[in-house]
């Protein structure tokens, strides 16, 4: 019980220092000279982190895999964007509203889906989230098809307009931070541990009473509701959207932040975030190596490294702490 | 336009679904053959198309080369890039599990496409039809003589490959290394050699898809991930690893794609093809016609 305490304490201090160090990052951006270019980008990099930590609890902890998340990332940005524009309603009240409809979409897609295996669940994601992206494309009195739409209105909170790339930043973290919280809370919990008893054994699992496919489903609608609220943040960042964000490509995109950054680990899908959405900025000066090089640097990550960055960290540390065991 | 009968409208959609699928055949085909071998998706079986296609047109367009020497000369130089990318990007990698695999197979098709950008450029690529004659009248719709080629390649290719599983020594090495590598290796088969021949003929089955492909769509660097998605669509159609299975999920798919395009709309025609895929999925979790790897996770 004390051994749980504790590990809960520790769990609260690494995500208070985060916040922390969160905060205090445009503050050491601003002493260098490319203040709101690196604040934009980490802008991203938190809507990101938010879509990359559901799937990195599917994955990571349920061992399903989803090549669907960028449809429930676009039904974030579409539900904000065309309640905000259309109906005039208030961001939080389309934020809300595309977190609600993934959800219901999650559990009417996850419940046939989830009982498929491997490559067949693969194929059955990706098929979901190809139709998704054919009706952002095709349905174009609601979503104003391949050409979008914009003016999608900026996010109030108590009368204060957040328009700043700083404030945006700090709204996106509030956000980013909490879906930390909340995710490491669910891997610490009962239902966390019924997920990871899944993904060693499914049918151990149910032999001791873990009812599997409604596991599955709950953190696939989780995974889901995260997925939204990524899509609103960036329709609300952007204020205009149009389909390709939301392509198959970017679910893949989201897949290689969860594994670079290290499955088994939410923070790992920070990191794998953060890596994935500086490099194309840091390769783009490579202009039209930087597919390529892109590439190659993938690549290298899964051959060197295949438990990802986190595992990379915690074997380089784990090292050291051998050497000043030696004495050295 | 009145003039054009529903029947020839049909036997137009049969003939440009079947081309179509021939090549999502081939590429579902090229999955199989590496994932009975090693339980591997290779993400980058749509490249090998690509591939195929833009080396013949650099061949016989810019360099002039016969076409049929050219032919074989981009299928062959795809099948030694097959067989380096396993060398380089598969063979290397530690522990793998098979999601370090799949991403690995991802950064390969990333790179494949990163070097077809630089090698070729962005624009797309024309080579001439195999043979130079006006299209057929038949049942009163018009066929370019290339989708013969095509169809009739096609159909020779699976012929010869169910022949080469069945008959021949090597073949069955590769089967019952897909079976069982440990037994494989005790009655001295080598499973590394084998892998590296999967991977060699199934970059040459892609790139003989580009081949015989570009003469009607042309080619272009970026078409290799959509390829591969519609061939992982048809193989797992078919139910993974199963050939049969692959080789008639990849006509379907052509031709429902081509009905949806000519009955309904271009724009829908994936979405429904995709949607017949995700009810067959739901009501037969193991594809049409059964994975051959039965009892696996």
């Amino acid at each position: 019980m004390t051994m749980l305490l504790s590990e809960k304490n520790q769990t609260v201090t690494h995500i208070l220092c985060f916040a922390l160090f969160v905060a205090a990052l445009p503050w050491v951006f601003g002493l260098s000279r490319a203040t709101s270019y690196y604040t934009d980008v980490m802008v991203f990099v938190a809507i990101h982190s938010i879509i990359a930590a559901g799937l990195s609890l599917l994955l990571g902890y349920a061992g399903q895999i989803s090549l669907g998340q960028a449809a429930f990332y676009g039904l974030g940005a579409y539900a904000s964007g065309i309640l905000t524009t259309r109906l005039g309603l208030s961001p939080w009240l389309g934020i809300m509203a595309g977190m609600v409809l993934a959800a219901g979409m999650a559990y009417g897609v996850g419940l046939p889906a989830l009982r498929l295996k491997g490559h067949y669940l693969a194929m059955a994601t990706l098929g979901f989230g190809m139709i998704v992206y054919i009706v952002f494309n095709e349905f174009i009195g609601l979503t104003g098809g391949p050409s979008g739409f914009g003016e999608i209105p900026s996010i109030r909170i108590f009368g204060m307009e957040i328009s700043s790339t700083l404030g945006f930043y700090y709204l996106a973290w509030t956000a980013a931070v909490g879906v930390l919280w909340i995710s490491l809370n669910i891997v610490h919990s009962r239902p966390g541990r019924a997920l990871r008893a899944i993904h060693d054994s499914e049918k151990a699992a149910a032999a001791v009473g873990i009812d599997i496919t409604r596991a599955k489903v709950q953190i696939f609608v989780v995974s889901g509701v995260y997925g939204a609220l990524a899509g609103s943040l960036y329709a609300h960042f952007v204020t205009f959207i149009n389909p390709p964000p939301f392509d198959i490509f970017f679910s893949i995109k989201v897949l290689m932040m969860v594994v670079i950054g290290g499955v088994g680990s939410i923070w790992g899908a920070y990191l794998g975030a953060a890596l994935l959405t500086f490099l194309p900025e840091w390769l783009a000066f490579m202009e039209d190596f930087d597919v390529l090089a892109y590439g190659i640097i993938l690549l290298t990550i899964v051959m060197f490294s295949p438990d990802g960055l986190v595992g990379l960290g915690s074997r380089m540390i784990n090292r050291i702490r051998n050497m000043k065991n030696r004495g050295y | 336009m009145d003039s054009i009968s529903l029947g020839s409208q049909v036997v137009q959609y049969i003939f440009s679904g079947l081309t179509v699928g021939a090549i999502f055949a081939l590429v579902a085909l090229g999955f199989n053959i590496i994932y009975n071998v090693t339980e591997v998706i290779n993400f980058a079986q749509g490249e090998f198309v690509v591939w195929g296609g833009l080396i013949l047109a650099v061949l016989a367009e810019s360099l002039g080369i016969p076409l049929f020497l050219s032919f074989f000369i981009s299928v062959g130089v795809v099948a030694l890039v097959g067989m380096g990318i396993y060398r380089a990007g598969i063979r290397p990698l530690h522990q793998p599990t098979i999601l370090t695999m799949i991403m690995a197979t991802i950064a390969i098709s990333i790179i494949l496409k990163g070097l077809a950008m630089f090698i070729w450029g962005k624009d797309p690529y024309a080579v001439q039809p195999f043979v130079d004659a006006p299209p057929v009248m038949l049942w009163g719709a018009y066929i370019q003589v290339q989708t013969f080629w095509i169809l009739g390649i096609s159909v020779a290719l699976v012929v010869a490959l169910t022949l080469f599983f069945q008959r021949t020594l090597t073949g069955k090495a590769m089967r019952a290394c897909a079976d069982n590598p440990g037994a494989a290796s005790l009655v001295g088969i080598s499973p590394g050699r084998m892998i590296l021949f999967a991977f060699a003929l199934s970059a040459a089955l892609g790139a003989v898809g580009g081949a015989i492909i570009t003469p009607i769509t042309l080619m272009e660097y970026d078409r290799g991930a959509m390829l591969a998605l519609k061939g992982f669509g048809a193989a797992i159609l078919g139910g993974l690893g199963n050939f049969y299975g692959a080789v008639a999920a990849g006509f379907l798919l052509g031709l429902l794609e081509s009905f949806a395009t000519g009955f309904i709309s271009s724009s829908y025609k994936d979405a429904i093809a995709l949607i017949v895929l995700l009810i067959v999925l739901f009501a037969r979790p193991q594809g049409l016609m059964g994975s051959s790897l039965q009892g696996d996770e």
